[in-house]
């Protein structure tokens, strides 16, 4: 018998609402809207609510994968970076900086946000930068 | 306060008279449900009185029917407010626990809390912790109702207006446990399209409060509207007991039923 409780952040949008996802003997079971979170205040909204049902979803990729002769096959994290940078590079050489955008998310830290548009700005050269968090 | 409910759940862990205890823990900061199943580890227990009596309440008697459905031959512990063994009676009435498989550790809630709640009974028949307080009347309801009708009416459509259908009413309240929901129940809501209009879909769940709410006050605080349904709720639980003389979980000690239940409404 092991349940435990584990505070996170929601995954779904920026505003950063805490919640308990409930673990039982392994398994992610439910959310409980964190009272003692200064975001949030207990409160979810309906996708915050249902957040531990995508989790043990079989339909979630676990891999990269890349598209070979019309299929798409699962590759290693090496293959598919040295691709993605390999044509990344061939787009910029032939149509320039700006014919590359770049998509962050909520779904990741401040940090990793940060790191995204600077690699954006500086790296590539383009000022392409949106994220999935229009509300 | 603390100290005496940690006593009583070390007691219950060491004697093997529980397998687990479902409380409350305090970690970096925040407080959220926690199974307890050591008796010489009970860090950061705590009751659930953070900044205010009672701010950091939570449904335990949702965890305690979740690992009991996975663990149905062992005895759990659980500690309980007043509103939880209200809870606890009427989960035993209906058949979601056992009796004998759950062992609850009362505390008594302190004026200030009763105040807030408007409660009818702030304490547990037992409890290790606290001292009784008094018994608070449904102010909130009397205000409501002290309003003309059709003012009222605008009102209470003026709240149900802000609803962002979240389910959060629904999804906390420690006494929804159906299989299936009426308010996304495939003959009632389609899949994909939004939740059903307002107010049917306030007064559908108000409804189903019926005979079951025992007034924890858990749904208004998880909601994000700030909608009352607790005074909603409050006024369901005064019909029913004038109707059926019938409040849930104020009943006697093995949570029965009172006899004349159906009321005056069977002779109909």
């Amino acid at each position: 018998m092991e349940y435990r409780t584990v505070l996170t952040t929601c995954t779904y949008c920026g505003c950063g609402c805490g919640f308990y996802l409930e673990v039982l003997d392994g398994r992610v079971v439910g959310t409980i809207p964190c009272k003692t979170n200064p975001v949030s205040e207990g409160k979810l909204c309906v996708k915050g609510w249902n957040v531990h049902e995508f989790i043990h979803s079989p339909k979630r990729l676990t891999q990269p994968l890349l598209r070979k002769d019309g299929a798409l096959t699962p590759v290693s994290w090496d293959e598919a970076l040295d691709f993605t940078a390999k044509r990344m590079r061939e787009i910029k050489e032939a149509n320039g900086s700006d014919s590359v955008a770049f998509l962050a998310s909520a779904k990741v830290t401040n940090e990793e946000n940060y790191l995204i548009q600077k690699f954006a700005r500086a790296a590539v050269g383009t000022n392409n930068v949106d994220h999935c968090a229009r509300l | 306060m603390v100290e005496k409910v940690k006593a009583r759940v070390q007691e219950l862990l060491a004697s093997g008279k529980v397998k687990g205890f479902i409380g409350l823990r305090e970690l970096h900061g925040h407080i959220g449900p926690y199974l307890f199943t050591d008796g010489g580890d009970l860090d950061g227990f705590v009751i659930g009185d953070r900044k205010a009596a009672g701010d950091t309440r939570y449904p335990l008697n949702t965890q305690l029917i979740m690992i009991s459905r996975q663990y149905p031959e062992e005895t759990l512990g659980v500690l309980v407010r007043g509103c939880d063994e209200r809870g606890l009676k009427t989960l035993f009435n209906t058949n979601q626990l056992k009796p004998e498989k759950v062992v609850s550790v009362g505390i008594a809630c302190p004026q200030e809390l009763a105040d807030v709640c408007e409660c009818m009974k702030p304490f547990p028949e037992e409890f290790v912790a606290g001292e009784a307080s008094e018994a608070r009347p449904f102010g909130s309801v009397e205000r409501i109702e002290s309003i003309e009708i059709g003012e009222r009416l605008k009102v209470w459509l003026g709240e149900f207006a802000k609803c962002i259908k979240c389910y959060g009413c629904r999804n906390i309240c420690p006494m929804c446990y159906c299989p299936e929901c009426t308010l996304e129940a495939k003959d009632f809501q389609a899949v994909g399209s939004i939740a059903s209009e307002n107010p049917i879909f306030h007064l559908t769940r108000a409804l189903h409060m019926a005979g079951r709410c025992i007034d924890c006050g858990l749904c208004s605080e998880a909601c994000p509207a700030d909608i009352p349904l607790r005074t909603l709720y409050k006024k369901i639980a005064d019909i029913v007991d004038l109707e059926f003389q019938y409040r849930p979980g104020y009943q006697d000690s093995k949570g029965k039923m009172s006899p004349n239940v159906l009321g005056e409404a069977a002779k109909h």
